[in-house]
């Protein structure tokens, strides 16, 4: 057989999706199933002074209409998981719908729950709602401004938390030959994953059960919250996520309209569902970045990176989210040096709140903000010292004989090869004579411009005493049970929650692998908390390193017992049997073998097993990795400004990533290109803006640009693969590398482009107007 | 995104279409391709009671040649106009707005009708009317009318359209013969409307001067409008770049022009200049000016 690891195996589950065959949670259908509608503020910050439900609870096919009151004593608030350590964190009260004040645009109201869902949508319109309008605050340095508006009593001055980390301290800077100073903004981006959010639930009032399917990357985290929130026993919650048509990290999160759900299912006694259209999904679902960020950069005339301290005031929106307050902290903070030699560093964060949709992960979550401004620094510098940025990188990269390396932010890095990424990168980019033609260019008044990013990432978070000790209120191991039929037939059940990155494939190679399988005979089921044990869900690139390695290691728990099983079959000692391409073999007698399916089905007969040995084939594994895990890699990016335009012409984008060894090519490539365009629509076009009032004037489609396919011309990927001593596959994690490098790089090219100009900053997303300002006011001050 | 609840009815015939618009004392509206009504009304920001489907009266389709003019059925989508021979021989400005309308999904529903009917004031037909010299025929209660394209846009989707009117047909002047032509647009990242589109037609004479010259700007305004400033440039004159640059620099003249969040007044006034040079050259067959230059 074919070696099945590393292989471009067609993603199974793609048969299925695209030909409408998925089953996502709006595809549940129930008998008697009702149909909640969500009623949101229309205002940033009010009073409520009164909330008349009457007409919209006598209107045709209504059932019940909930307000906030209605919800007291009889449902929990909404919680927040990641309380970062060392910080005075304030955990205010989320109550499911506003009570007393609305502190955003979309803040729920009421709910109506109808016969059907044009009945629940139209009832809204028959809510009256007096608000009394308050005053808004929606940046995060003007809502720590004296005497701005309070989002909450109990949080004054809008801080929701400080904390600081790192060891730069101010004689660092003072002493330094050279600090370059520079301002970043984040700005606000909206995951906008092709499904919405959606919840179906169905209570069992004898039973005491309640079902609720999800739109989740992390069934068992929201049955824990959700059990918590609705108050029912966890064993008498069962969630179901089968289907999920991508997250980006928007589906971690637990949010009141999910908990209102199977709330409303409790108390009507009917299934209820809930889909979020595609303007809620603008206003309620959570929103990512969103940063200000103060950086300095110290460092030596002849390229050497000293320090880099960064003042990071984010913006959390108007309640903490779930991961939230680990977003700014914990996951950008760390990684602030990133793949180079920096012996000082230091983060020191402000968690703000603010009238807008609350903040939480998105595709990289921190560690893109934190890539960004290195990457961006590194290019101030080396143009401050007059050098070529890739020579400043290249001076200051982590060297191959270096790891593990230990940071000034206290993290062991695993394994790398920077440079070998680099030199792969430039290769294919064909830098030396970029330059060239790029002078060329410049004299026939054509603007090219290149980028380079090296970076390296953090993901497959673990042990889970480190999720402890950065305060992540939940573990980070894995679970994986990997059960054989008696006719060899395989089921896996892992405790990840993939939703469209394609684990249904690379997962049964890796079980193929082990055991010398078709992919074919294997099926993996994910997203069910009935069917899998305890898992912690998809999100933070972990799925591969850490859910993976779980299987690894169940997989081969099955070996070891197949392995005595065959022995004693074959009359053999353990010791003598070799097990390749799916067949036990004794050593030095090839002619003496039996199949895995053989073994499989002498497991489950058990007419005649070793002494002592249990009946069955199954192997699991609860799975707690030694470390974290660091992808790396370099990204080139090549564009052309027109300058009587401002346009950004995107030329050539080159990834190369190193996730260590890659399961499946096709796969890995699809994830880099989905992140890279989604980078890339970081620098280029994406950007939330709110009014003076808090209202989203970005609020859809026709004024929000998502990236479209005719954007980008042919990403040109590569892969280096350098294994990671931290887990039993040496995999890494690919799934937000693009995100995490593209931004900085497009953004760097396109100030290389400018240098002529004089430009050194450009605030996101580099639309042509703020490109040809800039081209202006380096002409005019030229 | 749901439409408040709403009543459908299929017309059969042009006259019907008017006959039940009227009977419905404006709480109806007639639907064609749906493409700019729908959105509208799952944002509940249009409301009608009634929708009058006229979208399978084949009366107002298709594409012909009528003496000095070139007719477009209202039900023709975007794709069909883009494709049709006919137009493509006579009226490439057409053709070349068409295909860079949205996507495939929308040039295969949108129709031309729907399209000048709802008067987007980013839209990129209302330009090439007005270029062309287009003329709207309508029928109404009061009978049939032609409104010059010109008279036709008011404001952002507010048109001359008569109540109760159906528009049959537009129908476009053909330029004299050697006229060259254009079509250049900006498109928002977004929503792909334009942010700026210029619709440029050009004759060059004997004696090498420009002879004949229809500029019209989308997008920039909150209605379209005819470039008569640039056109007072080119008349006359060689079509050579400084010239091209100098009647260019006049493309906002003649509109109100408008910022929004994406594009500040001053940005579109100075796109308006650009997107018209390019218009010109390219109608003049010059190569596209060296960036920057
Ligand atoms: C995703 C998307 C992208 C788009 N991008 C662009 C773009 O880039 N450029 C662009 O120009 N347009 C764009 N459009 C709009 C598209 O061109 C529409 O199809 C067109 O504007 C309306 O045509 P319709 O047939 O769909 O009209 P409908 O939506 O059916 O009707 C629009 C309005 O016109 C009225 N109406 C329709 N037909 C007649 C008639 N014969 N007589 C009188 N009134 C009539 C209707 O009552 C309604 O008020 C886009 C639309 C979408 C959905």
């Amino acid at each position: 057989m074919a070696q099945v690891f590393g292989a471009a195996v067609k993603r199974r589950e793609d048969p299925r999706l695209i030909t409408g065959r998925g089953r996502y949670t709006e595809d549940v259908q129930l008998p008697g199933m009702l149909y909640a509608a969500i009623l949101r503020s229309p205002h940033a910050h009010a009073r409520l002074v009164q909330v008349d439900t009457a007409a919209a609870a006598a209107a045709p096919g209504v059932v019940a209409v909930f307000t906030g009151r209605d919800l007291a004593g009889k449902m929990g608030t909404i919680p927040t998981a990641w309380l970062p350590p060392d910080s005075d964190i304030k955990a205010t009260a989320h109550p499911a719908l506003a009570v007393d004040k609305v502190r955003y645009v979309g803040d729920g109201v009421a709910m109506v729950v109808a016969e059907n869902r044009y009945a629940a949508r139209d009832a809204l319109d028959l809510i009256r709602v007096e608000y009394e309008v308050l005053p808004a605050v929606t940046e995060q340095e003007a809502a720590l401004q004296p005497g701005a508006p309070l989002v909450h009593d109990d949080a004054p001055g809008n801080v929701a938390f400080r904390w600081r980390a790192g060891n730069a301290t101010d004689e660092v800077f003072t002493q330094a030959e050279v600090v370059v100073r520079q301002r970043f903004r984040q700005q606000r981006l909206i995951p906008n994953p092709m499904e919405p959010r959606a919840a179906v639930a169905d209570y069992n009032a004898s039973t005491g059960e309640l079902t609720l399917w999800l739109t989740s990357q992390n069934p068992h985290i929201h049955r824990l919250l959700l059990a918590g929130i609705l108050g029912l026993p966890e064993h008498k919650l069962r969630v179901v996520a089968v289907d999920v048509g991508g997250g980006f990290g928007a589906k971690i999160a637990c949010y009141p309209d999910e908990a209102l759900v199977g709330f409303a299912a409790m108390q009507l006694g009917r299934p209820v569902k809930w889909s979020e259209d595609r303007r809620e999904h603008f206003l309620a679902t959570t929103h990512g970045r969103d940063m200000v960020l103060d950086v300095e950069l110290a460092g030596r005339r002849d390229g050497t990176i000293t320090a880099i301290r960064v003042r990071n005031t984010a913006n959390l929106g108007a309640y903490l989210s779930t991961a939230a307050p680990g977003v700014p902290t914990i996951l950008f903070g760390l990684i602030v040096p990133g793949p180079y030699q920096i012996p000082y560093a230091a983060v020191e964060v402000t968690g703000v709140f603010t009238h807008t949709t609350p903040t939480d992960a998105y595709r990289g979550a921190g560690r893109p903000e934190a890539t960004y401004l290195l990457e961006r620094m590194v290019d101030l510098f080396a143009r401050t010292i007059g050098q070529d940025p890739v020579a400043v990188r290249r001076k200051n990269l982590i060297p191959a004989d270096a790891f593990p390396y230990h940071t000034a932010m206290g993290l062991q890095y695993d394994s790398g090869n920077y440079q070998q990424a680099l030199d792969k990168a430039l290769a294919m980019a064909g830098y030396a004579d970029f330059r060239e033609e790029q002078a060329r260019l410049r004299q026939q008044g054509r603007y090219l411009g290149v980028g380079v990013t090296t970076y390296v990432e953090i993901c497959g978070l673990g042990p889970s005493q480190v999720a402890g000790a950065v305060g992540f209120q939940g573990g980070l191991w894995e679970s994986a049970t990997v059960r054989v039929h008696p006719t060899g037939k395989v089921t896996v059940f892992t405790g990840t929650s993939p939703h469209g990155q394609g684990e249904e494939t690379t997962f049964a190679q890796i079980v193929a692998a082990k055991f010398g399988i078709p992919v074919e005979d294997i099926e993996i089921v994910h997203g069910d908390t009935h069917r899998i044990a305890m898992g912690w869900g998809t999100y933070g690139s972990r799925t591969t390193p850490v859910g993976g390695s779980a299987l690894a290691v169940a997989a081969d728990r099955v070996v070891e017992k197949a392995r005595a099983i065959a022995a004693h079959m074959l009359e053999a000692a353990a010791e003598d049997i070799e097990f390749a391409e799916g067949q036990f073999t004794v050593k030095g007698a090839p002619g003496r073998k039996a199949s895995f399916q053989e073994v499989a089905l002498q497991a489950y007969l058990a007419w005649n097993l070793p002494a002592g040995m249990e009946p069955a084939l199954e192997g699991s594994a609860f799975y707690d990795p030694v470390n974290f895990v660091y992808p790396f890699g370099t990204h080139v990016c090549i564009v052309e400004v027109l300058p009587d335009t401002g346009e950004v012409k995107l030329l050539r984008y080159i990834a190369v990533d190193d996730p260590g060894p890659v399961i499946n090519p096709m796969i890995a490539e699809g994830q880099v290109h989905g992140g890279v365009v989604q980078g890339i629509g970081q620098a280029l076009w994406e950007g939330a803006q709110y009014d003076d009032q808090g209202q989203l004037v970005t609020g859809t489609f026709m004024d929000y640009a998502l990236p479209k396919a005719h954007f980008f011309p042919n990403l040109e990927t590569a892969f280096t693969e350098t294994p990671s001593p931290h887990n039993p596959l040496g995999v890494k994690g690919i799934g937000e590398t693009g995100t995490i490098a593209a931004t900085p790089t497009v953004v760097n090219a396109v100030l290389d482009a400018l240098a002529p100009f004089g430009v050194r900053e450009i605030d996101m997303p580099l639309t042509p107007e703020r490109v040809w300002r800039a081209i202006q006011s380096g002409r005019d001050s030229a | 995104m749901i439409p408040k609840a709403f009543a459908y009815e299929r017309a059969h015939s042009v006259a019907e279409a008017v006959d039940l618009l009227q009977q419905a004392g404006g709480a109806a509206k007639l639907l064609a391709g749906g493409h700019s009504l729908l959105p509208l009304m799952k944002l509940r920001l249009s409301a009608p009671a009634k929708l009058i489907d006229i979208s399978r009266l084949d009366e107002l389709r298709g594409v012909s040649v009528v003496g000095e003019r070139l007719f477009v059925g209202a039900l023709t989508t975007h794709h069909q106009v883009a494709t049709h021979p006919l137009v493509c021989q006579h009226l490439p400005v057409l053709a070349e707005a068409a295909a860079q309308i949205g996507d495939p999904q929308v040039r295969n529903r949108g129709t031309v009708g729907g399209n000048l009917a709802h008067a987007d004031a980013a839209s990129d037909l209302p330009a090439v009317a007005l270029a062309l010299e287009a003329q709207l025929h309508v029928q109404s209660p009061a009978g049939d009318e032609v409104f010059a394209a010109e008279d036709f846009f008011l404001g952002p989707l507010v048109t001359a359209l008569p109540e109760y009117g159906v528009l049959r047909a537009v129908s476009f002047a053909l330029p004299p013969s050697g006229a060259r032509s254009c079509y250049s647009k900006f498109p928002h990242p977004a929503s792909g409307y334009a942010v700026v589109g210029v619709a440029a037609v050009v004759a060059v004479g004997a004696r090498g001067t420009v002879e004949f010259a229809r500029v019209a700007v989308t997008g920039a305004a909150d209605v379209p409008y005819r470039a008569r400033a640039v056109e007072a440039v080119l008349l006359g004159q060689p079509p050579q770049p400084e010239v091209l640059r100098a009647a260019a620099g006049h493309a906002a003249d003649d509109g109100a022009i408008a910022g929004d969040a994406f594009a500040s007044e001053a940005y579109r006034r100075h796109l308006c200049a650009v997107m018209t040079e390019r218009a010109l050259r390219r109608a003049c067959g010059l190569a596209d000016a060296a960036a920057g230059a």
